[in-house]
């Protein structure tokens, strides 16, 4: 997509040292922070403390190749882990789109009552950092505060146990979809906002209904923002880290390696064992790279091959 | 509330002209609409009703009635006074590192994208593949090399070390490119050229002025990134006087493990830090131009 637009544009001026004195301040800081962090990452992963010197006790750091993942991927709470977190990915990601999509699509029906209360409503939690929105719903889920817990004793009915081993997932995941929901709404909402009306003119002519407006003709119309939406979705899913963090002081259930980002933490800073981190870190994000691009190329030949 | 009062009336005008015929709302897309804005809205008016409660109230009474014992006044005291007044520190720390570093990024970004959209120049392929690689990397592995990185520069604990990393965005660099193809005029910064205008001349006169819209946008996502970011700030900071609002209530609520009394001081606080950005984006929504973030800027 990248490529073929910047092929396709008119060749403009070299401009001399200009290009490069605009690029330098980022050029410095992707090299300072991406590109030394990310060769420092493999290089730490690389090595170990030995005890080294015959019994004598000295440690130093050696090269010991590929021996941190070995262990990382033999590591049996951060694979677990990171079945957690695609689970978790699994169920954050549909869910998301899907009500994004949704609520986008009924606030561009005509005819809805109060919509402008509705937009700011579902967007309002986009202001509120992931860490405060962990804590807000951790407060609803704690047994002694919930106020649906409230609700439920109200009417007579059991009170659900929010952080019960086989619900903690969901409830983690309902933080992520609250927080991301408004902001891929509003997005999907512009997009819609775009599309010139006449294009569902035909459709009504012909007798279309809106939800066959919206699902055979703003929706393919649309595709190119969702799979965008979907991709960043997907990557900020694989990063998941503050909720299921600020919600394990609240609850036994989320252990200290819930998701693989918090091995790494505690890794790095709890044990000081960098060089596990390190490899952790390079599986990670390796990960996030093949399941992105993957996800990215699948898409795009599906999306793209119907229209053109 | 002033949300209904903010802005009726760019919905509600072209739907108007769409059903000159009067016919009736649509119930069902309305009702599912506002079961959505509740399901968003009712956690944070939840929060606006602990606040009320003190100490012993928020345990104890009814979660969705709020308390008119003088629970809020104690609580905002308290939690003003907690620490000798740590918790406005921390807001103003977010601010500084939300503000100062959403600034830094849009120039940067915006200088970046400008080059790599209007320019032809040796290495330029190279850089762009690197930026869309830092897109896709999660920013967040990289926070331990990058705490290490700060050590061997002495500059962990410092405002520098949150605020430099979140200077550069690849995100940031990628939509700047698109957006500055798509709205700053070749045919214009060539007839500057003919004219003898110098690069940083035209950069500044032809380049600039129509980057604006989406710099604003840029601006906001990127505040909003900085202020909601907690494990960069998390690892890097331990002196708690420099804490964003973020790690300082996270750590107030490790605190209220052991010392329960903490936990309406955390409801207030919670509710405190919420209502700023709240405001801000009521205030500023009308500003963005967010066609840019769902690509429907043609590049």
């Amino acid at each position: 997509m990248v490529a073929a637009t910047v092929r396709r544009r008119r060749p403009s001026r070299r401009g001399g040292p200009t290009p490069y004195v605009l690029m330098a301040p980022a050029v410095i800081l992707l090299v300072l922070f991406l590109l030394v962090p990310i060769g420092y990452t493999v290089y730490l992963s690389l090595r170990a403390n030995r005890v080294t010197g015959g019994g004598l006790g000295i440690r130093r750091e050696t090269f010991v190749g590929l021996e941190n993942y070995a262990s990382v991927l033999t590591d049996s709470a951060y694979v677990d882990g990171l079945l957690r977190m695609l689970l978790y990915g699994l169920v954050v990601v549909p869910s998301m789109l899907g009500l994004a999509l949704l609520f986008a699509l009924l606030l561009d029906t005509p005819r809805v009552r109060l919509r402008a209360f509705s937009r700011i409503g579902i967007f309002l939690p986009y202001a509120v950092p992931g860490v405060i929105a962990s804590l807000l719903w951790g407060f609803l889920y704690l047994p002694d505060v919930s106020p649906i817990r409230d609700a439920f004793e109200l009417v007579g009915l059991p009170a659900p146990d929010f952080l019960a081993p086989g619900a903690v997932l969901f409830s983690v995941a309902n933080i992520g979809v609250w927080g991301g929901v408004g902001f891929n709404m509003i997005v999907l909402f512009t997009a819609l906002r775009g599309v010139p009306r006449e294009m569902y003119d035909a459709a009504r002519i012909d007798g279309a209904g809106e939800v066959q407006i919206a699902l055979r003709v703003k929706v393919p119309l649309i595709m190119p923002a969702i799979i965008m939406t979907g991709i960043f979705a997907m990557i900020s899913t694989l990063q998941v880290y503050t909720e299921p963090a600020t919600l394990q002081p609240l609850t036994d259930t989320v252990s200290q390696t819930w998701v693989p980002l918090m091995t790494i933490y505690r890794d790095a800073f709890v044990n000081a064992d960098i060089h596990s981190a390190a490899a952790a870190s390079v599986v990670l994000a390796l990960g996030t790279l093949a399941v992105s691009v993957a996800v990215l190329t699948l898409l795009q030949r599906r999306a793209f091959g119907r229209d053109r | 509330m002033t949300v209904t009062a903010q802005r009726p009336t760019a919905t509600a005008r072209p739907v108007r002209r769409h059903d000159p015929a009067r016919r009736p709302t649509r119930w069902v897309p309305t009702v599912l609409l506002l079961v959505g804005a509740l399901y968003c809205l009712a956690p944070v008016l939840w929060v606006a009703i602990a606040a009320t409660k003190g100490p012993s109230e928020l345990f104890s009474t009814f979660s969705f009635w709020p308390s008119f014992h003088g629970g809020f006044q104690y609580n905002v005291t308290n939690l003003l006074d907690f620490r000798d007044g740590v918790f406005l520190k921390w807001a103003l720390n977010s601010l500084l590192y939300a503000g100062v570093g959403s600034v830094l990024s849009v120039a940067v970004s915006t200088l970046a994208g400008y080059a790599l959209a209007k320019y032809d120049f040796a290495g330029r392929e190279l850089i762009f593949m690197t930026i869309l690689a830092g897109v896709l990397v999660p920013q967040i592995t990289l926070a331990v090399p990058q705490y290490l990185l700060m050590s061997e520069l002495d500059l962990v604990n410092s405002y520098w070390s949150v605020l430099l990393p979140s200077i550069i965005s690849p995100y940031g660099i990628y939509l700047s490119r698109i957006y500055a193809a798509s709205v700053v005029s070749d045919d214009m910064l060539e007839a500057g050229r003919i004219d003898g205008a110098g690069e940083y001349r035209l950069a500044w006169k032809v380049g600039l002025p129509p980057m604006v819209p989406g710099m604003v946008t840029l601006l906001l996502l990127q505040f909003v990134a900085i202020w909601n970011n907690f494990l960069l700030p998390y690892i890097m900071i331990s002196d708690d006087g420099r804490f964003p609002m973020t790690v300082g209530l996270f750590t107030m609520l490790n605190q209220g493990a052991s010392q329960p009394a903490l936990y309406s001081l955390v409801v207030m606080g919670v509710f405190l830090s919420v209502l700023p950005l709240v405001a801000l984006f009521l205030f500023l929504q009308r500003y963005w131009r967010l066609d840019l973030v769902s690509g429907g800027v043609k590049g």
